[in-house]
């Protein structure tokens, strides 16, 4: 059940695990206003209106996804801001940041504006867009960036169409270092392994999957790393998929760039064995690639090489994965399984020194960090953006247990940790399971 | 581990891929078959073992030639063939690959011939089939995109096997590309499963695939070198579109460093056979005297494939 207004919230007896401030035991929180207004003891003068027991439960922050299609304006068939507002509710996000690659692409002002007025009557999660680096995503012209940021959006980015002509790409980074603004890219060369499937490699090779290698990330990174070089741009790296390109982002930190770097939360899981006998739902880009890289991928979430994880959420209908693999359209649904596969993460790498902390700071205030965005913390008078969860419940990903118009994941069947229980944003109920 | 193409008996319930096919099932498929090569030197050149199936020819690809060997297979074992040529209708109409198989399943085929320039397209249908309840009807891989060409596989081992007897001290060398070639990835899983010891790969980088020694290959990119002593070669069709571009300069270069002639036979064993799944390019990738030559069983590998697919479909039908 949601409610529209907002109340002053009591959660009691959580385990409250807010990596921002340090803090991780059992606390109450206290709501007031939209804001937090305390944590520990309630404020002078609190009446709590409802109370949440959070008994063997986590009290964390909102999630906050860096990559999320809700498929509007141009594919509402596939998906629409109430569907899927629904399920990143569902799933505990309560900030998420759209691609541009939507119909039209979201390269106008006027655009922006419409979807943020849309997904603000909606009062579900916060959405920021992500503006359209050039017109069209055609790799061309620059778009209008101070306009787009005046209209909402938080950063620049290509989506899945990657700028051809380097000059443009250096024009765009300068003209967008001008600003301050961020340039969002995944680092994909415009023509290695254009047209392929899946990961250049022994599986590729064996069922005649036309292949992605790896040097396509890490040509591209070597590109981006000198064009950052020469312009000063700082750059967000999207979905980083391979060790190569996991070390290429380390040195270029060592170095002293300004770029920050995400994965997606398929990519700490699977790899291209999971293809199997040609899974369309395993078709995923970047697509899935080695156990080495893989494994690569969890421990750069250790050590903080990769700050965020991203749902990838592409929303995606029967029409356009109940085809052969190679005409299967790419990505799977994610905003209801980011919690989960964040957490699995830190169940599976605990040997290696991954923490449920750690997890949900990849998915909360790391990636607020990088959108540059006021979220992902539990600050005292900070936006009230909250979710609570049981860790110990585990869940059957299935059709009908997702919220998402989107069906389709490589992880359907599997039992995934950690459930939703409640999910609060700006002091707002907007979720209870 | 799952294998979508047997049945939970272990029989095969659709034909997808020689890839992880058990010895014995291939060997039963080429025992069967060899019992159907004198039907096809019968005056009534037909046995009744599918009488009143009706078997649908879906080519989404076009290949008149193995669309006719099917054709002529079905029809030796009594079957009803339907050929329909996609291509030209309902997907150029938007008809789904699935409704299309709704279709004609509401017609009542018993079996399906796929081809498709889609790896896996056939895997698809087969868990299609299962999964709407249509446990009665098979598939038979007639070539999915790069992935596999499993009867071709088959007619290959049936051919060595006509010749040489034995697999397990043979050397067989496959020429070309290998890359774009789905007979050469069956003929890898049927070789490797049946035993050859060692397999070759030939041909230039730009045209073999990463990770082929994982598939338990020798690359060569010396064709000499590669050729010597082998006890089979099999030669592959260079698609024309490849002959000149990114992966190749020209043919004529090719047929310089790759190209089967007279000499580079000479240093294979001298008893060596020569195969092609054709259609061939005389003077690409193979001589002309190579092509005529006595070594060459190019021809009886033709015959050899109804028979092999004749033992593929009645195999399936009887499951």
């Amino acid at each position: 059940m949601s409610t529209t207004t907002t109340m002053n919230i009591e959660i009691k007896h959580g385990r409250v695990i807010d990596p921002a401030n340090g803090i991780d035991a059992i606390k109450d929180v206290y709501i007031a206003d939209g804001h937090i207004a305390a944590i520990g003891q309630a404020p002078a003068g609190f009446r709590a209106e409802h109370v949440i027991d959070a008994t063997s439960l986590v009290v964390s922050p909102g999630l906050v996804d860096l990559s999320a299609r809700l498929r509007e304006p141009g594919y509402e068939y596939k998906a629409t801001l109430e569907s899927e507002l629904d399920a990143a509710v569902a799933g505990g996000v309560t900030s998420l940041l759209c691609p541009p690659d939507t119909d039209p692409v979201l390269d106008e002002p006027g655009l922006v504006e419409m979807l943020v007025h849309r997904a603000r009557l909606l009062n579900q999660s916060h959405v920021y867009p992500l503006g359209a680096l050039t017109v069209g995503l055609k790799g061309k012209e620059l778009t209008e960036m101070a306009e787009l940021t005046e209209a909402g959006c938080v950063g620049f980015a290509q989506a899945e169409e990657p700028v051809q002509d380097t000059t443009v790409l250096l024009r765009a980074m300068q003209y967008a270092s001008t600003f301050g603004y961020t340039v969002w890219l995944r680092p994909m060369d415009p023509h290695l392994g254009r047209g392929g499937v899946a990961h250049a490699g022994p599986l590729a090779s064996r069922l005649g999957l036309s292949g992605v290698p790896v040097i396509s990330e890490t040509v591209a990174l070597h590109t981006v790393f000198e064009l950052m070089r020469t312009t000063g741009a700082k750059v967000h790296i999207c979905r980083i998929s391979s060790a190569a390109g996991i070390q290429l982002v380390r040195a270029a930190r060592a170095e002293g760039l300004p770029v920050t770097c995400d994965v997606s939360a398929h990519h700490i899981h699977l790899t291209d064995n999971d293809i199997g006998f040609f899974d369309p739902n395993a078709r995923v880009t970047p697509p899935l690639r080695s156990q080495r890289d893989r494994d690569a991928i969890r421990a750069a979430l250790i050590d903080g090489a990769i700050d965020a994880i991203c749902s990838d959420h592409t929303p995606l209908d029967e029409e356009e994965k109940l085809l052969p693999f190679g005409e299967a359209s790419p990505g799977a649904t994610g905003l209801e399984l980011l919690l989960s596969l964040a957490i699995k993460w830190a169940q599976d790498s605990e040997a290696s020194g991954a923490t449920l902390n750690a997890a949900i700071a990849r998915i909360t205030h790391e990636a607020a960090r990088i959108a540059g965005i006021s979220a992902g913390t539990l600050s005292v008078g900070g936006v009230a953006d909250v979710c609570v969860f049981d860790p110990a419940t585990r869940w059957k990903v299935a059709p009908a247990a997702l919220r998402s118009q989107g069906k389709h994941t490589p992880f359907l069947g599997y039992e995934l940790p950690g459930q939703v229980r409640h999910t609060i944003v700006s002091g707002r109920v907007a979720f209870t399971r | 581990m799952y294998n979508p193409q047997l049945n939970k008996h272990g029989e095969l319930q659709h034909l997808l891929t020689l890839e992880g096919l058990p010895a014995s099932i291939i060997t039963r498929i080429l025992d069967t078959a060899a019992s159907f090569v004198s039907v096809s030197d019968r005056e009534v050149k037909k046995v009744p073992l599918m009488r009143g199936k009706s078997v649908f020819n879906l080519f989404f690809e076009n290949s008149t030639r193995t669309r006719t060997t099917f054709e002529i297979a079905s029809t030796r074992l009594s079957a009803d063939v339907i050929n329909l040529n996609i291509s030209a209708s309902s997907a150029s109409k938007g008809e789904s690959l699935l409704d299309t198989i709704d279709n004609l399943s509401a017609m009542h085929a018993d079996m399906f011939v796929v081809r498709h320039a889609q790896s896996g397209a056939p895997y698809l249908i087969a868990k299609h089939l299962v999964e709407t309840g249509q446990d009665h009807v098979h598939v038979v891989n007639a070539g999915d995109g790069r992935h596999a060409h499993p009867t071709q596989g088959l007619l290959d081992m049936y051919t060595i096997r006509h010749y040489k007897k034995d697999f397990h001290n043979l050397t067989v060398a496959i020429v070309g590309d290998i890359l774009h070639s789905r007979v050469a990835r069956s003929d890898i899983h049927g070789l490797t499963t049946l035993g050859v010891p060692e397999v070759r790969a030939i041909g230039p980088r730009t045209l073999l695939p990463s990770s082929l020694e994982q598939m338990g290959l020798r690359v060569f990119n010396d064709m000499n070198e590669g050729l010597k002593d082998v006890d089979v070669i099999i030669m592959l069709r260079l698609q024309n579109e490849r002959m000149t571009g990114a992966l190749l300069p020209s043919a004529q270069e090719y047929f310089k460093s790759y190209g089967l002639t007279p000499e580079r036979l000479a240093l294979a064993k001298p008893d060596a056979i020569v195969m092609h799944p054709g259609p061939m390019n005389r003077g690409v990738e193979i001589d002309s005297a190579v092509a005529d030559g006595a070594q060459a069983v190019i021809l009886p590998q033709v015959t050899f494939g109804i028979a092999v697919r004749m033992a593929v479909m009645s195999m399936l039908a009887s499951a």
